[in-house]
């Protein structure tokens, strides 16, 4: 033991294994693991009967909104919206207003998060000035500030110049870090609603062809091949990405990839309604790429689950389909969404969950204090669920200030049950601490 | 009938009757007057809300609800976004406070009937909504083709239908290819490759590029309005090449069996898409009447799912 335990989770299943007592000292490590362990009656206890216990979760991709948009979220509501699904740690996508292009912006965001104090939010900086994909941003300062960039993309946008591609993953070898792609060819999906399929020609909506993701992303692995850098795709959605993902890691490339919960069961059928609640960038897709989906997450072709995180204000939702801007939250609902897709289907078991809802992402991340394994001296950045719960999505009672959650009304498995950061519960009994 | 028009999937082949028959029904109720008028949806109030310029289509609406005595109000929407001015959820709920019995609704943006119908509890009639449907038209070419080709009564069983030109963005083309094949009609598509919708081989039309190839076998001709501006978007390279292929000149209307009538929803583009000797042909040119029939099919739409018998 380190110094006093200031926290014991009895009877809980790491990785939903055998029940073990936890017990977390007051720097926020793992003291000690072991059944029916003996501690000072003053220790707070948490009874784990029957509850998961996993690694905090990690969101390689969630948009905080803050600065520029606050009334559609903040860096605090985003914070609590993710200590309550389960995260210790989200990514902050840099498409705010002003742009987090700039050392500025980025340490305006990180100490936002601190403040915040219910995870930990790394900011994401911008690959080009203003997003703008014309000139390369200052990704050495924003390495360099207090916020310590290691992740940069564009997303929204994608990096199509193939030339100021290249650069970028030249760049960033620099500082070890990792160009994110949102790959979507521009000239391929100009005024782009929906997935382009047999739904989209019916209900008289322009179609967003999967050739306009797998093009760039065959690219872009081309590319990072070439001058020897990492690269990383986000929100895959096609079962072409798949494919070619899928051949380009078996030839050795350091691509990797992610996944959105909402792609993972949500298909374009739901823009039948011109509900504006499945209005998303990448598109709904078919059920071959869901199936597709499922099958590259649950072999590692897809690296981890992220989920792209994307409030709106109602009046940018309410609206016609044309005009409403697209996205869809997910921070409360992804492990419930992974659960019902991947977990009770046998496709993956909490050690997979784990290692794709919260090592890999801290991996392709670089986070030294998350995705850890559950053992003694590791940070106790940890999460409780209860695989056996249900609960229906009802959107206004989210923490988030948005209410754009496609799973308004729906069942779904698994609830978190408590949230620790650094051995401090942020979520207690399913509540905000 | 049901509670919207919002697609011509949404009337079967019965209801599709009914409606055309009960437009023969007015037509000829109103025929006899001196005062083209029938009290019948006297004290209703039909909202006109059209967000896209269409003097031809609202006035056609306006006509159809006053000659069945509704009181019309015409909703003037400058453009849809959030930025310009009122959305639409909140002009809903303001026709929604003032008692529209019905709202008739043409936008740019396909789907917005769609919403307003999840908000106001009047019934919404689609009369337009961006690339996806336009039912009253599809109507009202039905009804054309049934009192050339079928004596004014029954469905369309057996006729051979035509559609030509840009289908990808055609909204009557949507509308025709349901409400006809409900009807019993056969229905072919002529366009370039690029001017057709994805999934198109899912739909039950037969698909060709060919014009020449499809003329002589048909009963109705229906030609598409094809916009210059698709050009600049690479869907054809020239208007003169477009319609080198597709236009459907005095030539081509040789080609046709002699029986054969040729349609336009209108606005055309004379010399693009079609002649305007052919366009003008006193035979076989059904585009003056088809817009006559508009108001009375309009009179059938809205005294169906107003007035007629019991709305609901």
């Amino acid at each position: 033991m380190t110094t006093a335990p200031s926290l014991v989770l009895r009877n809980v299943r790491p990785y939903g294994e055998a029940a073990v007592d936890v017990l977390i000292d007051a720097d926020g490590l793992i003291a000690e693991i072991g059944m029916g362990l003996d501690v000072a009656h003053d220790v707070e206890a948490i009874d784990g009967t029957d509850l998961v216990l996993l690694p905090g979760l990690v969101d390689l991709h969630t948009h905080l909104r803050e600065p520029g948009r606050e009334d559609a979220e903040t860096v605090r509501t985003g914070s609590a919206a993710a200590a309550l699904g389960g995260y210790t740690a989200v990514f902050a996508m840099p498409n705010t207003d002003p742009t987090a292009d700039t050392a500025g912006v980025v340490e305006q965001v990180w100490r936002l998060g601190h403040d915040a104090a219910m995870v930990d939010v790394i900011p994401i900086g911008a690959v080009t000035v203003g997003r703008q994909g014309t000139q390369l941003a200052e990704l050495g300062a924003m390495a360099d500030s207090a916020a310590r960039v290691r992740v940069f993309s564009d997303d929204g946008s994608c990096v199509s110049d193939p030339l100021l591609m290249r650069r970028a993953l030249e760049y960033v070898k620099a500082f070890d870090g990792v160009i994110a792609q949102h790959a979507e060819e521009p000239r391929l999906t100009e005024g782009a609603q929906m997935n382009e399929g047999e739904v989209s020609g019916r209900i008289g909506l322009t179609g967003w062809p999967s050739v306009a993701e797998e093009a760039i992303i065959a690219r872009d692995v081309l590319l990072a091949g070439h001058v020897g850098s990492r690269l990383h795709i986000c929100h895959v959605s096609t079962a072409g990405s798949v494919e070619i993902l899928r051949r380009a890691k078996a030839n050795g490339s350091r691509v990797t990839a992610e996944v959105t919960p909402h792609h993972l069961v949500l298909t374009d059928r739901l823009a039948e309604s011109y509900d504006p609640v499945f209005k998303v960038n990448p598109p709904l897709r078919t059920d071959a790429d869901v199936d597709a989906l499922r099958a590259g997450l649950a072999d590692g072709t897809i690296d981890c689950v992220a989920t792209d995180h994307a409030p709106h204000s109602i009046e940018d939702k309410e609206t016609e389909w044309g005009v409403a801007s697209p996205g869809m939250l997910g921070l409360q609902t992804a492990l419930s969404v992974v659960i019902e897709t991947m977990q009770s289907t046998g496709a993956l078991d909490w050690r997979g969950v784990a290692d794709r809802m919260s090592e890999a992402p801290a991996r392709i991340g670089a986070l030294a204090e998350h995705g850890r394994p559950i053992a003694v001296g590791e940070p106790a950045n940890l999460v409780l669920v209860d695989p056996d719960a249900t609960w229906v999505v009802d959107a206004a009672e989210l923490a988030s200030r948005s209410r754009n959650t496609p799973f308004a009304g729906r069942k779904l498995p698994g609830r978190v049950v408590a949230t620790l950061l650094r051995g401090v519960p942020t979520v207690q009994d399913g509540k905000l601490v | 009938m049901n509670k919207h028009l919002l697609s011509a999937a949404d009337v079967d082949h019965d209801e599709a009757v009914l409606i055309l028959d009960t437009a023969e029904q007015l037509d000829r109720a109103l025929s006899g007057r001196e005062v083209k008028k029938l009290p019948t949806l006297r004290g209703r109030t039909v909202v006109n809300l059209f967000y896209e310029d269409s003097t031809r289509t609202k006035t056609s609406f306006e006509l159809a609800a006053k000659r069945l005595s509704a009181d019309v109000v015409n909703f003037a929407a400058k453009g849809s976004s959030v930025s310009k001015g009122e959305s639409l959820k909140d002009t809903a709920l303001t026709l929604e406070a003032m008692g529209s019995d019905a709202v008739v609704i043409r936008h740019s943006l396909s789907g917005a009937p769609t919403r307003l119908a999840t908000w106001i509890r009047g019934s919404v009639v689609n009369a337009g909504d961006g690339t996806h449907e336009h039912p009253t038209q599809a109507l009202l070419d039905a009804f054309t083709i049934r009192r050339r080709l079928r004596g004014g009564a029954g469905d369309l069983d057996g006729l051979r239908v035509v559609i030509v030109g840009d289908v990808l963005h055609s909204r009557v083309a949507r509308s025709n290819a349901l409400l006809l094949k409900t009807l019993g009609a056969q229905v072919r598509f002529v366009s370039p490759p690029t001017l057709l919708p994805r999934g198109v081989e899912t739909w039950p039309v037969e698909v060709g590029y060919d014009l020449d190839e499809a003329l002589p076998g048909a009963d109705v001709v229906m030609m598409l309005r094809v916009q210059r501006e698709r050009m600049s978007a690479s869907f054809f390279p020239s208007a003169r090449e477009y319609s080198r292929r597709y236009g459907l000149d005095m030539n081509r209307m040789g080609m046709l069996p002699s029986e054969a009538i040729v349609m336009h929803p209108g606005p055309m583009n004379r010399g693009m898409e079609i002649a305007a000797e052919v366009a003008d042909h006193p035979k076989r040119s059904t585009i003056v009447e088809q817009v006559t029939n508009g108001v009375t099919v309009r009179m059938a739409v809205l005294y169906l799912l107003l007035g007629g018998g019991d709305a609901e």
